[in-house]
């Protein structure tokens, strides 16, 4: 008999249920995975290092390039950052809209995780759903933003721009009749928070026809149930956080532990599991969109009855406004001495941290006193959910690696930053 | 009895059978699909697309060369180069926009305290040569012409808010 040896297989780079980037090298024995060693990398544009000579604002919009799936959140930790250095005094108006953002972001996530992760083990249908659902959110992020991805719609400070009062509509054309436009538009008669109420109450039943859809198959428990299982213990040893620490059954979360902006005044529940498997992981993420959207009708309702400020009225640190800056001469002098040379933080370190829907996400930044930061360190929460791949996947199959690589929510834009 | 009914449901495929309905039912519903090229998606005023730059209503440029945004430009993205034209006023006699390094993030159209540089709401553009992404005053100028009538509409519609 001949020597039987271990093959070694190149998942990735190039391979569409690697999630991007990732270059999975396993051995293996016949079908059984002996070892998992993720090469990364590949995606690294030195964001840390490019921050360090920019000024602090001109840094916000390659925060959206690092999870690209979760563009708010990246920006919001990076903004509380500075705030910390700076102390600056956010309005509530800008806080509840923040908030709103980073729960419809954490929905928009959660929607391409769920979409992705079902393809890849073999159903199609959820990624439609899914997608159909993100492109009322991406009008959201459009209406505010003037972007669907990258938004760079957080300041220092606040926000750029207030919520617009009416919703952009769709238009006839060959395709669509006059009846069919009408029908398209329902939703869009009123402001941005109209949409999202009506969004809002749309949503859960969108969540139980996914749940229909994958709960109880038997195709999908057979895939997720059981497979990478994490131990509570494990979990907190390799650094888990987010919805891969929660479906091990640890009740964490950065929203309820150290409440920021107004977090402390929702009413929302953090669903944890019991197992640590794919299915459990599966479970909690499928009600944190619930959640988030308990938290949208929430900031809604206090959106709709209270007006304010969206920017802090500091102009050391936020520009005025337009009209103020044609007509005023002290204003024309902040608005050219933030856009030229920036603002200063004084000197300093801080550690800022959201709860991003991967898991933690912190900006570690050290301020020397000047107009741009000493030192930027991104804390990417699917870091130590990779570092964890070989783990999880050994003794698996094959097949479960892509059932794995879904269940971590790997996005490449963070990892390598 | 328990086991006995979810032996039943089991064998009867039920909950894909259940997964089947709703999949089911969208085959009669209206369909979601948008045909792109004939129709578009909506588009807030808000857009940030291909630049342009501006021109008064008597027509001269509105541009002043203050460098505000190639100074802000977090991409390097702009190139600008000034001189006093004939007449004494300070203009550009060039200004480069290089959309392979753009990232669109607005700032330029934030910073111009005179309106000059905007960000349209065009976004299907291509180049067909190499060089024809780098932006040049020409082309600029000409694109915000075509579409000042849009640009001005939008800029009014937010004024409030900015």
């Amino acid at each position: 008999m001949s020597e039987i040896r271990n093959y070694t297989l190149n998942f990735g780079p190039q391979h569409p249920a690697a999630h991007g980037v990732l270059r999975l090298v396993l051995e293996m024995d016949g079908e059984v995975i002996e070892r998992a060693d993720p090469h990364i990398g590949l995606l690294h544009r030195g964001t840390e290092k490019l921050a360090e000579d920019k000024m602090y604002n001109q840094s916000l919009p390659y925060m959206d390039r690092l999870d690209y799936v979760s563009m708010m959140c990246n920006e919001h930790a990076y903004v509380m950052a500075i705030e910390n250095l700076m102390d600056v005094k956010v309005p509530l108006r800008a806080q509840y809209i923040r908030v709103m953002f980073d729960e419809i972001t954490r929905i928009l996530n959660h929607l391409m995780w769920l979409g992705t992760h079902a393809l890849d083990v073999g159903a199609m249908t959820m990624f439609l759903y899914a997608f159909r659902e993100r492109e009322d959110l991406m009008d959201c992020y459009e209406a505010v933003s003037g972007a669907r991805m990258h938004a760079a719609y957080y300041r220092v400070g606040g926000v750029y721009r207030d919520l617009p009062d009416f919703m952009p509509k769709y238009k006839t054309s060959q395709w669509h009749n006059d009846k069919d436009i009408k029908r398209m538009n329902e939703n869009r008669q009123g402001s941005l928070l109209d949409f999202i109420e009506d969004f809002t109450n749309r949503f859960p039943g969108y969540v139980d026809e996914y749940e229909t859809l994958l709960t109880d198959n038997r195709i999908w428990k057979q895939r997720t149930v059981d497979i990478g299982v994490v131990s509570p213990e494990r979990a907190h040893n390799l650094g888990f956080t987010g919805p891969m620490l929660r479906g091990s059954g640890v009740a964490w979360d950065m929203r309820k532990k150290q409440p920021y902006e107004v977090y402390a005044d929702m009413d929302f529940d953090i669903p944890i599991g019991t197992n640590g498997d794919c299915y459990d992981r599966y479970l909690v993420r499928i009600e944190e969109m619930r959640q988030s959207n308990r938290i949208m009708k929430q900031c809604i309702a206090w959106l709709k009855t209270n007006s304010g400020e969206v920017m802090v009225d500091d102009h050391k640190v936020a520009p005025p406004k337009r009209v103020d800056m044609k007509g005023d001469m002290e204003a024309l002098i902040h608005h050219f001495k933030l856009f030229s040379e920036g603002y200063c933080v004084p000197e300093g370190e801080t550690y800022a941290a959201v709860e991003h829907p991967k898991g933690e996400f912190g900006i570690y930044m050290i301020s020397d006193g000047a107009n741009k930061p000493f030192r930027v360190k991104i804390r990417a929460p699917g870091f130590p959910h990779l570092a964890a791949m070989d783990e999880m996947a050994r003794g698996h199959m094959l097949s479960d690696v892509v059932a794995i690589i879904g269940t971590q929510d790997i996005v490449f834009g963070e990892i390598d930053r | 009895m328990k086991s006995l009914s979810s032996y039943v449901k089991s064998f009867a495929l039920a909950e894909l059978v259940k997964g089947l309905g709703v999949t089911g039912r969208y085959l009669f519903k209206p369909k979601f699909t948008v045909q792109y090229p004939e129709e578009k998606t909506p588009m807030s005023p808000r857009f940030r697309g291909h630049h342009a730059l501006r021109r008064y209503e008597n027509g001269e440029e509105r541009c002043i060369a203050c460098k505000l945004c190639e100074a802000v430009c977090p991409a390097q993205a702009i190139t600008i180069e000034a001189q006093p034209r004939e007449d004494g006023s300070r203009r550009t006699t060039r200004y480069d926009v290089d959309l392979y390094k753009c990232i669109f993030c607005g700032f330029c159209e934030e910073a111009c305290p005179v309106d000059a540089i905007v960000e349209t709401r065009l976004f299907e553009y291509h180049g067909e040569e190499a060089g024809d992404l780098l932006l040049n005053k020409e082309k600029l100028l000409a694109l915000g012409d075509k579409l000042e009538a849009e640009i001005a509409a939008d800029r009014e519609q937010q004024a409030s808010v900015r």
